[in-house]
């Protein structure tokens, strides 16, 4: 287990984009923390080390924001679900058979359908406004 | 010509018909807010599961309301996109069974156009060529992007959010507070009485990150995940729980939210007749009442739609197919749920 403190949301994009090299490709990302933790700006980070040029915005409303050039990155937010019982017929399952990054906010509301070789990183908020923990699982 | 529309892009389930594209007939949703309340928004199983179950009710409701009977309807209409898949599957593929059946033609109507057109409903509607070319403000759930209307179906992206809508804030800020859901009327409500300027939370303007959305100007742009974080930072020192004043948090809070909105609608604004203020968020007292202190000021007209067609509704997708807008015939029955549909 690593934890790093980030002290910007910058420097919190370029702890995704380090993370991201180290890993290997079609890697599964899963996301913990409360609102304000910081996930959404660590996923801005991967998309920014993937070169994709378009604005992450929440996928809350959206479920799935899927952003496939120049590299497939499947940014998944399950805030609004209740529980894993709730995700069938979603076709939750089907974006891990695919190509490219997959990073899922409140990943901990999937349960058993995350899959085993995921990478599990926390997001805590720090004593000053800016600052966040991130600590990653592997 | 009479259409019957189909809306299930998100949590409400709702048939109308409106004859010509501005006569409403009948307009029926029903909410699925009860049931998403204890999970702070909407949870897309439950959704899709119950516009199945509400739908044919809904629908046989709106044909009996509008007091034609089937072989009366001249089309068929529903929304494709954007919205939560699994729902938007629900009412599209209801429209394209029932247009089969009647033997009417199907249309396939954007879930964002529909918003727009909410402004031409109903008897005091503006004529449209008086009021275009126009900025109009979209503000829901799920979106929050300013336009420019040079006519229907004419349309030009200005500015959007570059992370949450803002009625996401509103929820997001609900549920930090400890407020119910949907959090935009529970933050109004909280905030009666409160003090606008008990605490200074920022607009939106981003010091640091210049998240630029490729082709916009970024001035033109919503930011509302750094107001979320900062009312958790305030909220950490100073919990409602301790006697601190609700109604001036929510107060303080709803302003900024209503301030980023106003202030880059009128940056937004140049050469146009009007403003237009579309969507869910639309029904906010305080950003009615600041965007018509803006229209005001700026001499430009400030333009509604009727309280009934602003949060998410099948009027206004019936009244936009009934004006020739949306995908028809084959290519329509062709058309997929689009989870991401844009208007350009």
């Amino acid at each position: 287990m690593k934890t790093i403190t980030s002290h910007s949301p910058e420097e919190t994009q370029s702890i995704a984009s380090d993370l991201l090299s180290e890993l290997p490709d079609n890697s599964v990302l899963a996301l913990h923390g409360d609102l304000g933790a910081g996930k959404t700006c660590f996923v801005k980070g991967l998309a920014k080390a993937l070169g994709i040029k378009q604005a992450i915005t929440s996928p809350t409303f959206t479920i799935v924001n899927e952003y496939l050039q120049p590299s497939p990155l499947y940014h998944i937010d399950l805030y609004r679900l209740g529980g894993p019982d709730e995700m069938f017929g979603l076709g939750f399952e089907e974006y891990f058979e695919k190509d490219g990054v997959k990073a899922i906010e409140w990943a901990e509301r999937a349960g058993d359908l995350i899959p085993e070789d995921a990478v599990h990183i926390d997001f805590w908020t720090g004593q000053m406004p800016e600052e966040r923990v991130i600590s990653v699982r592997r | 010509m009479n259409v019957l529309a189909i809306e299930t892009s998100c949590d409400e389930t709702a048939a109308a018909v409106v004859r010509d594209g501005h006569d409403v007939l009948s307009s029926i949703v029903s909410s699925q807010v009860a049931l998403h309340a204890r999970y702070g928004g909407v949870v897309p199983e439950i959704a899709s599961r119950n516009h199945v179950e509400c739908l044919p009710s809904v629908i046989d409701q709106a044909v009996a309301e509008s007091g034609l009977d089937w072989s009366g309807l001249d089309m068929i209409a529903a929304t494709y996109g954007p919205g939560l898949a699994s729902s938007l599957l629900v009412g599209l593929s209801a429209g394209k069974a029932l247009a089969l059946r009647l033997d009417r033609p199907f249309c396939a109507i954007n879930h964002l156009e529909a918003h727009l057109y909410s402004i031409f409903l109903g008897p005091d509607a503006p004529d449209v060529k008086n009021v275009c070319p126009f900025v109009a403000l979209l503000v829901s759930g799920g979106h929050t992007v300013l336009y420019r209307v040079e006519g229907i179906g004419d349309y030009r992206v200005l500015g959007m959010t570059t992370d949450d809508a803002a009625g996401e804030a509103f929820d997001k800020g609900a549920t930090l507070m400890g407020l119910s859901y949907p959090g935009g009327p529970a933050i109004e409500k909280a905030a009666v009485n409160g003090d606008r300027a008990h605490i200074h939370f920022s607009r939106g303007i981003q010091k640091k990150i210049t998240e630029a959305i490729e082709g916009l100007d970024p001035s033109l742009c919503f930011s509302f995940s750094g107001l979320k974080t900062a009312l958790l930072y305030f909220l950490k020192k100073n919990p409602i729980a301790a006697g601190n004043d609700l109604a001036s948090v929510s107060a303080s809070y709803q302003e900024a939210i209503v301030d980023s909105l106003t202030g880059r609608t009128g940056k937004a604004l140049r050469d146009e007749r009007a403003i237009a203020l579309v969507g869910g968020v639309s029904l906010n007292s305080r950003l009615r009442e600041k965007l018509a202190g803006l229209a005001a000021e700026r001499n430009v007209n400030l333009l509604l739609a009727d309280r009934a067609y602003c949060a998410d509704n099948a009027a206004m997708v019936a009244g936009l197919a009934g004006v020739g807008r949306g995908v028809i015939g084959d290519q329509a029955m062709s058309t997929d749920a689009c989870p991401s549909a844009v208007v350009s």
